[in-house]
């Protein structure tokens, strides 16, 4: 009698996942007939960078929004408060620096945006723990009672904002090194742009290694696809959802700051502004997914950027447009989360 | 007894202290114009009707079906431009009123029923963030589009002869207050505004909202019985449009104005949220209660709180947080509170009392 050998084990490496490129192409397709509609190349490259500088700042905002539902099932509403305490901390950091931020020394300068910048960072994610602990602790798993606390909490801290800052709209100038823009041949590119792209690739660059090259990203990646078998492991799934939870508001501040300088002023409704941008993003990308966060988030900024330049009047609904098409084509958006 | 039984559907407050308060607020607003004269007081009575009229509609969604909306001032702003676009495009005559409405009802069912068949299918986070996004978009439009809708300005328009102020209804003044048209417009808001709730609690109470009741207590179950969720989610998502639609109607006429800040703005979103939650989620009741003690406070209260902020003046910080203008911090503390705590809001406390 023969016994069957098991079969043999292949030093091949693991499958890879495969990515899905289609909505790459479709992005780069965009840009595309894009530069078909516009014509002017010089045009369409200040376009495209404003665009991607837009795309990647939203990025930075709206990906903490996007792991903390995939993690914890948890839709925080209340997530432009820490873009709107990012912005006005930001202003408050930027004023006491006002000196440094005067120079022409672009060094001189960095010393004010590096402060300003951590001091939103900071008092964001501080603020997140806060938040995590008091209003959303004692609703998990209840989606109804989540976006009625979480609104309430939105329209408290608003106020608050109010009682500390005032009503009125506060000027949150650039440092004067990053002010204007560079000109290439007959391209202008704003400077400021080209630091919100540098920072947000940085920040995207740094998410995917820690998400795919470390242990606590693997948790987190495994606990997004199966919340139960990651604690069935013996890890405590809650500790790793309060830390995306901090790391989620702190990009959020960090957005915000960005954001502010973006439109060199703050007011009290930048963070419900931003929120319609950011759940667009994210039900564009797929509620939960980092990838598809990044890629709808550059989809909206390019096409509000193109949209604005070729038809002004329809811009303002492009992102909605936008968001209907995806979800005629991918009805999960771009890049479903499988869950159990 | 039985008479008042089939006015509410059979569905009475079940607690002495809520229908003591009911009946209180149901006599005030009937005999406003007499017990309260002048025109800060009517004011505030027409639209606490009207409130009335769209928080119901709200807490239809919100309480009985367990869905979070966030475009519902975009059905109440559809009926005010509705009537809007159709006083100044048309004559000032009710022939124009009605196809003003009819126009605002046929856009809200078409608008409500693709929104509901397009995102009720998942989950009620999604819906709310599909919402959000849609009304934002709607009001964006609104403002846009300024020589349909006259952009930021919003319109004023004429009203019929019979509910402009100039119209007399009696020559002589009667129980000292002088029947002006803008008495017979408060009652026209009043009568319509009493029959759309009544008409809401009899459906609440019929067996199609009971299924509503099952959905949201477990829609699994609820399709397992042989329900078909999806569409009675759309069906209740596009009957609360409507009458929120309504609402927008009266309330445009009230004012004989429409504009994004009286009907769109997010800021309404809010107060909706905050008035079906603090009177108390799926009771209809709630509406009431919640309605006539937000608007009452967004008027008054703001007095109370000028003499709190002065008196407390020298003390850091407190003088700030008591703030006229800081009035919907403390409504949303009180929100909070009541979500943790009282999740059926002043209506479920009372009605825990009595049993």
């Amino acid at each position: 009698m023969t016994v069957s050998s098991p079969p043999a084990v292949q030093d091949s490496p693991l499958p890879q996942a495969r990515i899905d490129a289609i909505p790459l192409v479709l992005l780069a397709a965009i840009s595309l007939a894009a530069f078909a509609m516009i014509g002017n190349p010089s045009t369409w490259v200040t376009l495209t960078v404003a665009g991607i500088a837009m795309g990647l700042l939203i990025f930075i905002m709206a990906s903490g929004l996007t792991l903390v539902f995939g993690l914890m099932d948890v839709m925080n509403f209340a997530h432009g408060l820490f873009i709107a305490i990012g912005a006005y901390v930001g202003v408050s950091t930027m004023k006491a620096f006002s000196s440094s931020a005067g120079s022409d020394s672009f060094l001189t300068n960095l010393g004010a945006l590096a402060p300003t910048l951590l001091a939103a960072v900071v008092v964001a994610g501080l603020i997140g723990a806060f938040f995590e602990r008091v209003i959303i602790r004692p609703v998990y798993g209840q989606h109804l009672k989540q976006i009625l606390i979480t609104t309430g909490g939105m329209i408290v801290a608003e106020q608050l904002i109010h009682v500390i800052w005032g009503p009125d709209l506060l000027p949150l100038p650039r440092p004067e090194t990053l002010r204007g823009s560079f000109l290439i041949g007959d391209i202008a590119i704003e400077k400021f742009r080209l630091v919100a792209v540098v920072i947000g690739l940085a920040v995207f660059a740094a998410m995917v290694l820690i998400l795919n090259r470390t242990k606590i990203g693997l948790l987190i990646r495994a606990g997004v696809e199966n919340k139960e078998m990651v604690e069935a492991m013996g890890y405590r799934i809650r500790r790793l959802f309060v830390g995306v939870f901090i790391a989620g508001s702190a990009l959020a501040g960090l957005g915000g700051a960005l954001w502010g300088m973006y439109q060199e002023n703050v007011n009290v409704h930048i963070g419900a502004q931003m929120m319609v941008l950011i759940f667009i993003v994210i039900i564009i990308g797929g509620l939960g997914s980092v990838g598809g966060c990044f890629v709808g988030a550059l989809l909206v900024g390019l096409v509000a950027n193109y949209v604005g330049y070729l038809s002004p009047k329809v811009a303002l609904g492009s992102n909605i447009l936008l968001m209907m098409i995806v979800l005629f084509w991918r009805p999960q958006g771009l890049y479903p989360v499988s869950k159990q | 007894m039985s008479v008042i039984d089939t006015l509410l559907s059979g569905d009475r407050p079940r607690s002495r202290l809520l229908g003591v308060a009911l009946t209180l607020i149901l006599v005030s607003l009937a005999f406003a114009p007499f017990l309260f004269p002048g025109t800060r007081s009517l004011d505030v009575a027409a639209k606490v009707c009207v409130f009335i009229v769209l928080v119901a509609s709200y807490d239809f969604l919100l309480g009985y079906t367990g869905i979070v909306s966030f475009a519902h001032t975009m059905f109440f702003g559809i009926g005010g431009y509705g009537i809007a676009i159709a006083m100044t495009r048309l004559d000032a005559g009710w022939t124009s009123i009605a196809a003003g409405i009819a126009a605002a009802l046929a856009i809200s069912l078409g608008l409500s029923f693709l929104v509901g068949l397009f995102s009720l299918r998942v989950k009620a986070i999604f819906f709310a963030m599909v919402t959000l996004a849609v009304a934002s978009f709607f009001a964006i439009l609104a403002s846009q589009l300024s020589d349909v809708t006259g952009g930021e300005d919003g319109l004023t328009f004429k009203v019929p002869e019979m509910l402009r102020p100039g119209f007399k209804l009696l020559e002589e003044p009667f129980l000292g207050v002088v029947l002006g048209g803008k008495v017979v417009t408060y009652y026209l808001v009043f009568t319509s505004a009493l029959l759309l709730f009544l008409a809401m609690l009899r459906v609440v109470n019929s067996p199609f909202g009971r299924v509503l009741l099952a959905i949201r207590e477990n829609d699994f179950r609820a399709e397992a019985l042989g329900y078909r969720t999806v569409i009675y989610r759309t069906l209740a998502n596009c009957m609360s449009a409507l009458i929120a639609t309504l609402a927008g109607v009266l309330y445009a006429l009230w004012l004989r104005y429409t504009g994004p800040n009286t009907t769109l703005d997010f800021a309404i979103m809010i107060d909706i949220l905050l008035m079906v939650v603090i009177g108390g989620m799926g009771t209809m009741y709630g509406s009431v209660l919640g309605a006539t003690l937000f608007i009452v406070a967004q008027n008054y209260l703001q007095d109370l709180m000028k003499l709190a902020s002065g008196a407390t003046r020298g003390i850091p910080l407190l003088p700030d947080l008591l703030h006229p203008d800081r009035w919907l911090l403390w409504l949303g503390v009180l929100f909070v509170v009541c979500v943790y705590y009282f999740p059926l809001g002043i209506v479920g406390r009372l009605r825990q009392k009595q049993g």
